[in-house]
């Protein structure tokens, strides 16, 4: 298992140095002299020079790159030519917004997936199933912005119970960072207000991210049990007079989980990238949404910090996906030996 | 009778298609005496299988109907039974060894879990702690020879081969007390030096815990070995029955002697000639004797009418007009 894991994260190294090579040349080749833009239209031609010497642009592209390279192994990306601050300091204020942003969604859709899919495999052919694909052809169909305007018309205009702009309201004292997530700060500070006042900023986002890949996810586990219920080895557990629901939550779900997890892990990753949107509608201030504003600036190491970012946290939600299945799946953990 | 543990009366059951009932369990009569050990022998598809799933009522009731017949398990009738009563049944009386040792296993738990999982909710151990329990499992592997049983108990089904797998699916079907076992093929997956062991397994471990057994084949050789009676069933239909000796020494029905025919034989001969053609459809079955169509000996009133089983002699029972 632990051979297993070196593995995958070795594997892992070399994805991160492909992308870094590929965010690099993908950002040199595009037109625009990002030392002009920094400086603007009318600043003088010794200081657009002066300012390409700095950042190393009059060099080749392999000694550019070795230089960018080494900067970002030890956190440097570079000035943001937009914020004009270091873009890691951009980066460790805008993350942990989206991380608790997407944790909260993902923390949703694992749970509620997998309670719609086991009702609507339980009671297969019935009502509950028929309301359960309706709304999962809906909940797949609509983009999850589409979702977020109308949550935000819903509980920002004609209901308006939910606070739904930024994270925290202005009569909250926010938490000191430790983490950055306002919500796991104010837990470990004990203050308990602004724990339920993040929540509540929280919530509606997480919905609007959570809601296509809940329903794709729930479809996939219903076809999984309902495949699985005919195997001989449930037959044979229902012959030896097993409880319905031991058999249901134990020898039925175990092996339906595994191509769901596989499914889990993929629509973490493209949450990360739905909350371009998402951020933006909910004036949510996560990195996705600096991420956006960087590429309308031709902002180019805040687009490469942020794509190389997300490139290592898809990266660790495979590497954990394929643990899980893994061990939930022993003829894979066991295949080598 | 007082001593009949398990009797089928007039048993049917239907699958639903989209061209309509396969009609596969057509009215059959079974029953078996305490202690005793039937064969219940037949082609592939002829509904041996669905009769015995039906006993344990685990086939999926939106596919498999029952239009008719009883199923009486001491003098209740399984099929009538409410939910709680027949998870009686399942738990402590009946327990049923699939053909197909690989699919009959989960494959993401181990041996052991499923083992465990048998005992902790046969509800006959209440009192048994963990370790009693595991050591219950551990002695139940020893007994269907399975050496090194504490690795085994900690293997998942695919490190096993076929016939470890199978011995596991005995271990399972004994490990708690139980008054009848349903052995359904449980040679067919493995090669036949493991599956004469197997035979020989199970045949030593019902007499020992004094159970009966149906055991299903679709070898007359296999069940003239394990069985005091055998049932030959065709088609869904019950076509004779008789103690295993009688049977050998005076078979009647065609299908019978065609089965024997059947037998390849060591001393050469060649392949025998068998018996010509295929199940018949059970969507639109032959109106009279459903073996008609393959008889060599049919006659006129076998295409019209079903025949009616008649008693040859005290034990020995026949559906076949021949001896009308």
């Amino acid at each position: 298992m632990l051979k297993y894991i070196i593995k995958r994260l070795f594997q892992g190294i070399f994805v991160v140095i492909g992308i870094s090579i590929l965010i690099f040349i993908i950002s040199r080749v595009v037109p625009g002299d990002p030392a002009r833009m920094a400086l603007g239209p009318r600043a003088p031609q010794f200081a657009v020079d002066e300012l390409r010497k700095e950042m190393n642009l009059d060099k080749p592209l392999p000694v550019q790159y070795y230089y960018w390279f080494k900067g970002v192994i030890k956190g440097d990306f570079g000035k943001s030519l937009n914020t004009k601050r270091p873009v890691i300091t951009d980066v460790k204020e805008f993350l942990p917004a989206t991380l608790e942003l997407a944790l909260l969604s993902g923390f949703l859709f694992i749970i509620f997936a997998t309670i719609i899919g086991l009702l609507s495999a339980q009671y297969r052919d019935t009502w509950v199933d028929g309301l359960t694909r309706i709304l999962s052809y809906v909940g797949i169909a609509i983009p999850s912005f589409v979702v977020a305007v109308l949550l935000l018309l819903i509980f920002g205009y004609l209901w308006p119970v939910i606070p739904t702009l930024g994270r925290l309201s202005s009569n909250i004292t926010p938490p000191p960072t430790i983490t950055g997530l306002i919500t796991v700060d104010s837990l470990i500070t004990g203050n308990f207000a602004a724990f339920f006042d993040a929540l509540k900023h929280l919530i509606l986002p997480a919905i609007a991210l959570a809601i296509g890949p809940l329903f794709q996810e729930a479809r996939i586990l219903r076809s999984a049990l309902i495949d699985n219920i005919n195997k001989e080895y449930i037959s044979v557990v229902t012959g030896y007079g097993l409880p319905k629901g031991v058999i249901m939550r134990k020898h039925l779900l175990k092996p339906s989980f595994i191509p769901v997890v596989s499914v889990m892990g993929l629509d973490f990753a493209s949450l990360m990238g739905n909350a371009f949107l998402v951020e933006s509608i909910f004036n949510w201030p996560g990195l996705s949404r600096y991420g956006i504003n960087a590429m309308l600036n031709k902002d180019l190491n805040a687009i490469s910090a942020v794509i190389i970012i997300y490139g290592v946290i898809f990266l660790i939600v495979n590497i954990i996906v394929d643990l899980i299945i893994a061990w939930l799946d022993p003829r894979i953990r066991l295949g080598g030996e | 009778m007082e001593n009949t543990l398990l009797d089928i009366k007039n048993l049917k059951v239907w699958y639903r298609t989209y061209k309509g009932y396969a009609k596969v369990v057509d009215g059959i009569n079974l029953f078996v005496n305490k202690g005793e050990k039937v064969g219940l022998v037949g082609e592939s598809g002829c509904g041996k299988t669905t009769t015995m799933k039906t006993v344990l009522r685990v086939l999926d009731s939106k596919v498999a109907t029952v239009p008719e017949g009883e199923i009486l398990f001491k003098n209740r009738d399984i099929l009538k039974m409410k939910y709680n009563e027949l998870q009686q049944v399942r738990k402590q009386s009946i327990s049923m060894i699939s053909q197909e040792p690989t699919a009959a296993l989960n494959p993401v738990f181990t041996v052991g879990s499923q083992i465990m999982d048998i005992i902790r909710y046969s509800e006959q151990y209440k009192d048994y702690s963990k370790s009693e329990m595991l050591s219950l499992a551990v002695k139940t592997i020893k007994d269907v020879l399975i050496p090194d049983p504490e690795r085994i108990l900690n293997s998942y089904p695919h490190q096993l081969s076929g016939g470890m797998k199978q011995r596991i699916c005995i271990a399972m079907a004994l490990v708690t007390p139980r008054e009848l076992l349903i052995a359904d093929e449980p040679g067919t997956a493995l090669d036949v030096t493991v599956q004469d062991q197997i035979h020989k397994l199970l045949k030593a471990l019902v007499e020992e815990k004094k159970m009966s057994l149906i055991m299903i084949t679709h070898s007359l050789g296999v069940a003239r070995e394990l069985s005091d009676r055998i049932y030959v069933m065709y088609a869904g239909n019950i076509v004779e029955v008789a103690q295993t000796k009688e049977l050998f020494k005076n078979p009647l029905h065609p299908y019978t002697l065609g089965l024997m025919e059947c037998v390849p034989r060591l001393y050469g001969g060649g392949i025998s000639e068998g018996i010509y053609g295929y199940i018949p459809d059970y969507i639109n079955p032959p109106a009279g004797c459903r073996f008609y169509p393959r008889c060599p000996s049919a006659m006129e009133i076998c295409e019209k009418e079903k025949p009616p089983t008649v008693s040859v002699s005290e034990d020995h029972k026949v559906a076949c007009f021949k001896y009308h």
